[in-house]
This record gives structure tokens, C-alpha cells and sequence, in this order.
């Protein structure tokens, strides 16, 4: 813990007074400020899964790179799912200034001890898919995360700037997509619809489980480290996509959904709980396949993060002797 | 930045256009670009070069892109898909330049995705399948020096639009040399285990050398780039023995078939679809 031992270490009513207080002026707490247990916990929790998500995040569309059908759609691919390891490093970083360690968080991701966006549990079953992703996907994605740039952790906050200005982008890519494939051949309008029904109520229960059911919730809000609980979350979704299917020509899945004057919002049906339960607890489509994938890369990579560790190692060591000698 | 800004606008203009990768927007690449051929340019051998490098490119892309999410480091997740997307950059342009000039009209995508195997013109090199770090690290160690030394001449080529694919080229294939002369010295030193996988993908790669070398003079240099990285590591210099085929006439291993029918799978399942 960062409790300091120094003589004139002030007591710990003084430092929680003093957290509450920058809390309360929506300052930035900064690693190297005192932070209750709960509140290191709670965040250690929350970036390692987001960056776990990010990583896991890279196979479902990952799978297309090689088969996407136009060169110039390859490249917007391949740089997305860059950006995501980009993202992960990002994220396990800022974890890491909260005295978190990348190899252990990994290990945790492998042995199913930490978690991941469950989204990243279905399969990609077309090239729609890529669309409907960054349509969907990373539109949930920055619904969740505009508010986190205002986080009260300060590397997290800025890493999320970072990161939602490239969803954004790939937001865009993934509707662009999907705009053209609606212009297209009748089978490509099929696969845009197909790929809709598949990915529209999955992408509802990203928000997580309804505010009655999402025990974290209040703790994270008195932090400020979450802005907004996830049915708020969940409705700006739902209201802000409404208007984009339209104007795409697609159909989103949902007979209860309509316009409600009276409460100024979509009212939407809801989603299937327990498949979220089901998901989460690990028996979701792909879990399996998922970690197995983060499994073997990190076993197959053992011998050359070894390696790179032994050469420097070595180079070290002739550094030393050479001064030596 | 405000809390709904960026999803909301979604569906409507943006000015950030800028943000696109590099060649991901909906220009086409060569756009403003002046595309006469000078006088004395014999156009049948500049198409057919462009097409040689772009293939080499496309096909070493594929490669990489099938490290992702398979990549022993997050670092290397990143760097894999730096140097993937370069070479799928270079491809690009020298597709498009092969169409302006070959009198076919071609995009791009015609030559990625409609034509097969045996019309394919890149290096047997670059179509092995994956192998391990050991063996994609030796490889483009190989091939980015080879064709950092040809796209070094090439920058002078008298087809101004050659040569500028080429300068641009030369940035990127510099430091893609660099990156896998770092870990080839990293692996050969670094473990037992790391050291007899670089010698076996140095014997793997061995047989494959000739082929870059038989149009284009930059051997002696590619060479030395070669003794300097394997003395580094501690590694032996591979002997070459030749190996009957040329990639460069449409020659393959078994390898580049399959490789082509999973990248124009989509493509080809959908012949009439725009993207």
C-alpha cells in the first residue's frame, strides 16, 4: 500500500480527507497520491479487464484480416486491430502505475481469474461482422468510455482520450462499411441484416447487467471513476443508434422498440439476462476458443521473451566488463 | 470533448478526414499524381516490375497479418502489423502504377484478388507458411534488406512515379531491416533454445536466397548486411544452395495457392459486390 512511513507521514483521516476532498473538486488523483485499498482495487480491476477486452477484442475481427475483399479494406482492418494492441499497451501501463504487472495480469486473462468484455464471446461470421462491430461495438464502446476520459484517475482518464478518439474513427469505418455493403448487392444488404440481428442485443448487454444487478456500481460512482450507471449508458445507446439504422436501411431486432414522447427516449426490450450470466460465467460461444488463442500465444512466446531477456542480460554484463576492464 | 459528440455526429460529414491510414481513404492513391510514362520507358518491363514487388509485398503482408493475435509480445503485435501495413501500402501503389501503364486499366484489387497462382510473380521466399518467430524474423531480415537495396537504385528510376514509391519505400524498409536485424542478433544470442531456432530458419531460408538476386545486382550488399547481423548473433552464415523453380516466373511452391484462396476468398464468393 502507499501509506508513507516517514515521521511526518500525516495520519490516515488526514489522507482520506484529503482524497475525498480532490474527489469532491473533480481533480485528478495521480499515482503517486495516497487512494484508499478499495479505490486502487476497484481500478486495477477495471483497466485490467478493459485491457484484457482490448487484446481479446483483436480476434474476432483479427479472423478477417487475411480474407478481407478489397486491399484498401485490409489496411483499414489491419490498422484497427493494431490500434487494439496499442490500446492493451496503453491500458496495461496505466494499470501498471498503480503497481499492477503486465505479465501477472496476462497470467490472470489465461486462468480466467480476471474478465473481459463479454461481446468478445460470439463469433464473426461474415465480413458484415467487421462492420457491425465498429458500428455497434465500438459505439457501446465510447458510450462507456467518453465519460471515462473525466474518470478521477488520472492516467486512466488520459489514456481513455487517447483511446476514444480512435474508436471513434473506427466507429466511422465500420458504419462507412456498412453504408457501402447497403449499396451494394442484394447479398451483401443480407449480410448487413444477418450480422444486425447477431450482434444488436449482445451489444445491449455490454453496458453490463441492469443497475439493480450490477453490484460495483455505487462504490465506482462515489469514486468518480464511473460517470453514469449502465441503464443510462444503455438508453443513450439505444437512442443515439435508432436514427443511424435508419438512415443505414437496416432493421434492429427489437419489437418493443419505439420512440416513447413522454420520457423523450426509446423504450427497447430486455435483453435475455441470463445468456449475459451464461456468457460472463464462461459458457458464451467462443469463450473457450478466446483463451485458448491469448493462451497459446503467450506459451508459444515464452522462448523468445526469454530470449530477448537473456541477450540483454548478456549485453549488460559484457557492458560491465568492458568498464571493467 | 464532450460526453455524446462523437457517436452522435456519426451519420453525418466529418472534416477530420485526415485521420484515415495512409492510403484507407477513398482517393485513389496515385490521385494528382502525373502518370506519363517519359519517352524511352519501355512500359511492358515497368508494369511487370511493379507487379513483382507489389506481389512480394502482398504476399509478405499476408504473412504478417497472420501473426496477429498470435505475436509472442504486445511490442511485437504492434511492430508485425507496422511492417504488414507498410508493405500492403507499397502494394497498393505498385498494383496501381502496373494498371496505368500496362494498357489494362486495372485497380488494385483486380490484381490481388483475380488472378492466380500461376500469374503470381513474387519470390518463393515470401510465401512459406509462417513457422515460428525465428523463421518470419530470418525472412524479413532477408527480403526487407534485398529490397531496401532495390528500392535505394530504384528511387532514381527514370518513371518519376516508380520512384517515388520507392523513396517513400525506402523509410519504411529501413526500419523494417533494422527491426529484424535486432532480434535476429537478440535470438541468436540470447538462448540455447533461441540460437538453434535461428539456425534452423537460417537453413530453412538458405535455399530460397538465389531467387532475389538473379534481376537485380544488390547481392553483395544484401550480402554483407547478412554477415554483419549473423557475426552479431553468433549465428553461421548460411550456405546457399540453389533450389530448381523461380517464384519471378510464376513458378510456386505449394505454399501460394492456398494462401491466395483464403485473401480472395470473400472477394471472389461475391464477384460483382463493391467494397
Amino acid at each position: 500500500m502507499t501509506t508513507t512511513h516517514s515521521a511526518e507521514a500525516p495520519p490516515q483521516e488526514r489522507l482520506q480527507e484529503h482524497f475525498d476532498a480532490t474527489i469532491a473538486r473533480d481533480q485528478r488523483i495521480e499515482p503517486r497520491d495516497w487512494m484508499p485499498d478499495g479505490y486502487r482495487k476497484t481500478l486495477v480491476r477495471q483497466i485490467a479487464q478493459h485491457a484484457h477486452s482490448e487484446i481479446i477484442g483483436m480476434q474476432p475481427e483479427g479472423e478477417w484480416i487475411t480474407r478481407a475483399p478489397s486491399l484498401r479494406r485490409k489496411a483499414i482492418l489491419f490498422a484497427k486491430v493494431q490500434d487494439e494492441a496499442g490500446h492493451g499497451l496503453y491500458l496495461y501501463s496505466a494499470a501498471e502505475t498503480l503497481g499492477a504487472d503486465r505479465a501477472d495480469l496476462t497470467e490472470r486473462l489465461i486462468e480466467g481469474r480476471q474478465k473481459y468484455s463479454s461481446i468478445f464471446n460470439y463469433p464473426t461470421l461474415s465480413f458484415a461482422d467487421v462492420g457491425v462491430i465498429g458500428w455497434f461495438v465500438d459505439g457501446a464502446a465510447i458510450c462507456n468510455q467518453v465519460p471515462l476520459c473525466r474518470s478521477s484517475y488520472g492516467p486512466y482518464a488520459r489514456a481513455m482520450v487517447r483511446i476514444c478518439k480512435e474508436e471513434s474513427f473506427h466507429q466511422r469505418q465500420g458504419y462507412e462499411l456498412l453504408m457501402t455493403m447497403m449499396r451494394g448487392t442484394e447479398a451483401q444488404k443480407a449480410m448487413v441484416q444477418d450480422a444486425v440481428d447477431r450482434w444488436w442485443w449482445p451489444s445491449l448487454m455490454m453496458f453490463g447487467p441492469p443497475d439493480g444487478d450490477s453490484p460495483n456500481s455505487a462504490a465506482s460512482m462515489a469514486w468518480k471513476i464511473k460517470r453514469h450507471t449502465n441503464d443510462e449508458l444503455r438508453q443513450r445507446f439505444v437512442d443515439m443508434t435508432v436514427p443511424q439504422a435508419e438512415k443505414l436501411g437496416v432493421t434492429l431486432p427489437d419489437p418493443e422498440l419505439r420512440w416513447n414522447d413522454e420520457r423523450g427516449h426509446h423504450d427497447f426490450g430486455t435483453p435475455d439476462w441470463s445468456e449475459l450470466k451464461r456468457v460472463i460465467g464462461g459458457d458464451g460461444p467462443c469463450n473457450a476458443q478466446r483463451t485458448e488463442r491469448r493462451r497459446s500465444a503467450h506459451e508459444e512466446g515464452a522462448w523468445v521473451r526469454e530470449a530477448a531477456t537473456a541477450h540483454a542480460a548478456k549485453q549488460a554484463d559484457r557492458a560491465r566488463k568492458g568498464t571493467a576492464a | 470533448m464532450n460526453d455524446d459528440h462523437v457517436y452522435m455526429t456519426l451519420a453525418e460529414g466529418h472534416e477530420d478526414d485526415s485521420r484515415w491510414a495512409y492510403g484507407t481513404g477513398f482517393e485513389d492513391p496515385l490521385h494528382g499524381v502525373d502518370t506519363a510514362v517519359p519517352e524511352g520507358v519501355d512500359t511492358g518491363r515497368l508494369a511487370a516490375d511493379c507487379v513483382a514487388l507489389a506481389d512480394d509485398a502482398l504476399v509478405s503482408a499476408q504473412r504478417l497479418a497472420e501473426w496477429t493475435t498470435r505475436a509472442p509480445e504486445l511490442e511485437e503485435e504492434v511492430a508485425l502489423a507496422n511492417i504488414g501495413l507498410d508493405l500492403l501500402g507499397q502494394a497498393r501503389l505498385l498494383y496501381a502504377r502496373a494498371g496505368q501503364v500496362d494498357g489494362s486499366g486495372r485497380g488494385e484489387d483486380a490484381y490481388a484478388y483475380f488472378r492466380d497462382a500461376g500469374d503470381f510473380r513474387n519470390v518463393r521466399l515470401a510465401e512459406l507458411p509462417g513457422g515460428d518467430f525465428a523463421f518470419s524474423i530470418v525472412r524479413l531480415l532477408v527480403l526487407s534488406s534485398w529490397r531496401l537495396a532495390h528500392f535505394e537504385e530504384l528511387s532514381s528510376h527514370p518513371d518519376p512515379v516508380l520512384a517515388a514509391i520507392a523513396a517513400k519505400g525506402v523509410k519504411e524498409l529501413t526500419y523494417h531491416r533494422q527491426y529484424a536485424a535486432e532480434w535476429a542478433v537478440r535470438l541468436g544470442d540470447g538462448t540455447q533454445e533461441s540460437h538453434r531456432r535461428m539456425r534452423k530458419a537460417l537453413e530453412q531460408v538458405a535455399p530460397y536466397f538465389g531467387e532475389l538476386f538473379t534481376a537485380h545486382d544488390v547481392r553483395d550488399e544484401v550480402v554483407a548486411v547478412l554477415r554483419q547481423v549473423t557475426e552479431a548473433g553468433g549465428l553461421p552464415m548460411p550456405v546457399y544452395r540453389p533450389l530448381p523453380g523461380a517464384g519471378r516466373a510464376g513458378e510456386h511452391t505449394e505454399h501460394l495457392a492456398p494462401l491466395l484462396a483464403e485473401l480472395q476468398s470473400v472477394a471472389r464468393a461475391h464477384p460483382e459486390a463493391t467494397w
